[in-house]
């Protein structure tokens, strides 16, 4: 491990190429470009592969290659193109195919603008693509975890057999750290079972998600239910900051996170008993630690850039046991500290519901 | 003796398929695709190459492909066969890809990903079966129906000005430098379909030699949706689709591109990664400075004067000392009146936000960065202004001004580009948390040309300097 | 549905199980030796057959014939 200073964008990078990933497809796009710059250099470098793809359609299809062989694989890109790869996506989940996609989100909808959002997240968290199935998805609010999260994305989406997603902003990406690099891995996982790599050892397998037959569809739905469970069960991740006797707990991923936080000490000093919820991952949602606190007298806030998206599952976890709040600002616009503290006096002294 | 019966290339039995017949396909009666699958089996057969093959299924009459042949086989989603097949080979190329594709497939939804594999020259085997019409849709028209042709979404017949006209495939990939070999055969008559064998075997050849992109397009039928028998069918392929596609090899330079195109993996041993990325080099020990106050610092000026690179450098002297920092340029909606900024932190903490709303420190080298910014400067904190380019002076009974002439100063060392690093000096001195080695000893390392180190050593110097002896 | 052959001469052998009853093999036959039956095969369909006699073993059937496995050609 060495400690470096990198953006979160090229931490991504070297995140993937220290987990083993081989190959990566991309197109261009504001602010996720600097993924694929940093891929272009490093990938063909170290034996890898780049290709920079004719649209984030081929790239996203180019994944589901390289994947259906068993190689560690990744593309990455922001909202528009994050839209196109939706067919890929859903084939990938289909045929059970690991893979990172990475989401630098930016403002929608439409062309929107280049600066951040996370407008994204209904899009990212409850399947964007068609058909029955979920991504397992990282919001990371630091450099270190641009690289570490996308490690962990490479291991899971392995474990799982199922495409990972980390969904980053703006700020996240172009944000540079102090990042402890983490040394390479072998990949120690054993794809022959279910891979089709030209090999004659895999010369058996088939990558499909075609079912024709009602039942056998319906069969393999639940096996991906069961599945997405599993990674419910285990793979929630979340950090708690000072909630165990809050009044307030923000809710907050991102960007937004970091802000808040820098929130938490100043209404603390000032006598205001604010916590913070980060939830890691986005998609299997911390549902439980909500829902654990919304059981004594508490209020939440759910603070986004966006006009209220996963508020949804802040109340989903709540239940209607307590109230809760949401404070978004989106179009490139972030809260400023003040903003939030005057936020948060509002709903202390019971102005805002 | 000699045999010839169904390819070993093909599953005994095809276990896959629904339903009770599983020797059969599931084509309809003189159906073109069963002919092809069989040309293809019989060649991967003779080429010794089933073990290592990947059969790319698109959608479309031939989405089941991999009921038959005997090898990995990927299904992909509509008009990405291509796409997918690069993704495929490049992950292991000593793979045989062959990627199948109907008329809908390959030269509707999946265009660009045709043309732009073509262009790569990757080095797979396409085979497009044209039917001239959607099979397994029910008939609607394709991309290469003929003029006047009906189908169920052309009933008074395809019209030029209305539906444009059959699109020649072979033609425009022959127009690519990069793919090795394009030829039309068809399967209307026997003569036909021995040419069609000698074109499948060659593509497939060319890819066992890595001689590059091979392309075949084989004019075949769809005796369900033209509405004709099997031996009608035949006939019409002849009659009518050989005029509007013309058979015969429409390029042919592989010969010249033996091996050219073979991509190999070469090594990715997470040795050679660690190296590469320094990420198995040792931290230096460092001894960490404590801070009296978090450092929130702005830095603001023109683009190009090095305001962004001077954040930088601020921000990796906190690094080496042992402390969190973040930097960010402005970005999006912050950016704003020409000027490049960015936000540093610094403190013995964890960094929350990385934006500096409220700084105790600013840098300006431009007027409108002062008044922009001199105002969220928080009571008592520091500015520090370039005076040789800042008109403006700032609100001395709220702050602490360090005044500085530091492009005339590093003008002086060499070069007015080293501005920042004098204010660098300054901003350190004026600080009052590090000592000017500490600082010179992260410049020194984070320097990328070695040549400039000794000027922007000196530049530095001068900065602090200004500030400890009073200006 | 295999036919029994002269010994030494050419001939194929159409498993009528498999046959779709296309024609195809019969149109390329240049001895026009194989015939569609009158009765319907298992999948209803009117088979085709080696009429038992003057095959030359050429295999244009085989090529013609869009199953894998309906026609086998032996030439000994």
């Amino acid at each position: 491990m060495s400690r470096q200073f990198m953006k979160g964008n090229d931490a991504i990078v070297v995140g993937a190429l220290q987990a083993g990933c081989r190959a990566y497809y991309g197109y261009p796009i504001t602010p996720a470009s600097e993924i694929a710059h940093a891929a272009a250099m490093h990938f063909p470098a170290l034996g890898g592969t780049f290709i920079q793809a004719e649209s984030e359609i081929a790239a996203i299809n180019m994944v589901y290659g390289t994947a259906g062989m068993g190689i560690r694989t990744m593309t990455a890109s922001s909202s528009p193109g994050f839209s196109l790869k939706q067919e890929g996506m859903s084939y990938i989940a289909g045929a059970e195919l690991p893979c990172v996609v990475v989401n630098v989100v930016r403002g929608g909808p439409g062309l929107g603008n280049i600066a951040p959002e996370q407008a994204d997240y209904f899009q990212v968290t409850k399947g964007g693509g068609h058909g029955n199935y979920r991504l397992i998805t990282f919001a990371p609010n630091c450099a270190q975890e641009m690289c570490d999260l996308t490690v962990l994305a490479f291991d899971l989406a392995d474990k799982y057999r199922t495409p990972a997603c980390l969904m980053a902003d703006g700020f996240t990406g172009q944000m540079m750290e102090p990042v402890e690099v983490p040394l390479a891995k072998e990949v120690p996982y054993d794809h022959t079972s279910w891979a089709v790599a030209g090999t004659p050892e895999t010369s058996k397998n088939l990558i499909s998600s075609i079912y024709l037959e009602s039942n056998d569809l319906e069969r393999h739905n639940l096996k991906l239910d069961a599945k997405y469970k599993e990674i419910t069960a285990n793979e929630v991740r979340y950090e708690e900051y000072l909630c165990d006797d809050a009044e307030l707990i923000i809710v907050a991923f991102g960007i937004v996170s970091r802000i808040v936080y820098s929130t938490i000490d100043e209404a603390r000093a000032a006598g205001k008993k604010i916590g913070l919820i980060r939830p890691i991952t986005l998609w299997p949602y911390p549902s439980g630690i909500i829902s654990q606190h919304a059981e004594r007298d508490v209020q939440f806030l759910s603070v986004e850039l966006s006009t209220g998206q996963m508020v949804e599952d802040v109340r989903l976890a709540v239940n209607g046991r307590a109230p809760v709040h949401f404070y978004g600002r989106c179009g490139g616009n972030v809260p400023s500290g003040d903003e939030l503290l005057a936020e948060y006096d509002r709903i202390l002294e019971g102005g805002r519901s | 003796m000699k045999i010839v019966e169904k390819s070993l290339s093909f599953y005994k039995e095809f276990e896959r398929k629904s339903g009770p017949h599983k020797e059969t396909t599931h084509y309809c009666p003189g159906c073109g695709h069963g002919n092809v699958h069989k040309m293809i089996a019989e060649c991967m057969d003779d080429l010794g190459i089933r073990d290592r093959t990947v059969f790319v299924s698109p959608v479309g009459c031939s989405v089941f492909g991999y009921y038959y042949f005997d090898c990995g086989n990927i299904q992909a989603a509509h008009g990405r066969a291509p796409a997918v097949a690069t993704g495929i080979k490049r992950a292991n190329p000593d793979s045989i890809v062959i990627s199948y594709q109907g008329d809908g497939d390959l030269a509707a939804i999946g265009t660009a990903e045709t043309i732009h594999t073509a262009n790569r020259g990757e080095n797979i085997t396409v085979f497009f079966v044209n039917n001239a019409i959607y099979g397994m849709t029910g008939g609607q028209m394709a991309p290469t129906t003929m003029i006047g042709q009906k189908t169920t979404t052309t009933p008074r017949g395809r019209m030029e000005t209305v539906h444009g006209n059959p699109i020649r495939m072979a033609e425009i990939i022959a127009t690519l430098p990069a793919a090795s070999y394009v030829e039309r055969v068809a399967i209307g008559n026997s003569k036909h379909i021995m040419k069609a064998r000698k074109a499948i075997r060659k593509a497939l050849e060319n890819q066992v030699a890595n001689k590059g992109y091979s392309f075949v397009e084989i004019l075949s039928t769809c005796p369900t949706g033209w509405k004709m028998d099997g031996p009608d069918s035949r006939d019409w392929l002849i009659e009518e689709m050989t005029k509007v596609f013309p058979l015969g090899v429409l390029k042919d330079d592989a010969d010249e591109r033996e091996g050219d195109w073979y991509r190999p993996v070469k090594g990715f041993e997470p040795a050679k990664r660690d190296t590469y990325l320094g990420a198995d080099i040792p931290d230096e020990v460092i001894e960490k400075v404590g801070l009296k106050q978090d450092l929130m610092c702005k830095f603001a000026g023109f683009g190009g004067q090095g305001i962004l690179t001077l954040g930088l450098f601020w921000a990796q002297v906190g690094m080496r000392n042992g402390l969190h920092t973040s930097w960010i340029p402005s970005y999006g909606p912050e950016m704003r009146g020409g000027t490049a900024n960015c936000s540093v932190n610094i403190s013995e903490k964890r960094i929350g936000s990385p934006l500096v709303e409220k700084p105790n420190a600013l840098v300006v080298m431009n007027q409108p960065s002062l008044e922009l910014f001199e105002p969220d400067v928080i009571d008592g904190g520091t500015i520090i202004i370039d005076t040789s380019i800042v008109e403006g002076r700032p609100d001395t009974a709220r702050l602490n001004a360090v005044l500085i002439p530091a492009t005339e100063i590093a003008d002086e060392v060499g070069t007015p580009k080293v501005a920042n690093v004098v204010l660098l000096g300054a901003l350190a001195a004026a600080s009052g948390a590090f000592t000017i080695e500490q600082v010179e000893k992260t410049l020194r390392a984070t320097i990328k040309k070695k040549n400039l180190i000794d000027m922007n050593m000196t530049a530095l110097k001068r900065g602090w300097d200004h500030v400890k002896n009073g200006g | 549905m295999t036919e029994t052959v002269q010994k030494d001469a050419p001939f194929i052998e159409i498993t009528g199980e498999l046959c779709k009853g296309c024609k195809l093999c019969i149109d390329v036959c240049p001895k026009s030796v194989i015939a569609i039956s009158e009765k319907l095969n298992g999948s209803s369909y009117h088979p085709a057959y080696y009429t038992g006699a003057d095959c030359t073993g050429c295999a244009l059937c085989f090529y013609a014939c869009p199953e894998p496995a309906a026609i086998r050609v032996v030439k000994p």
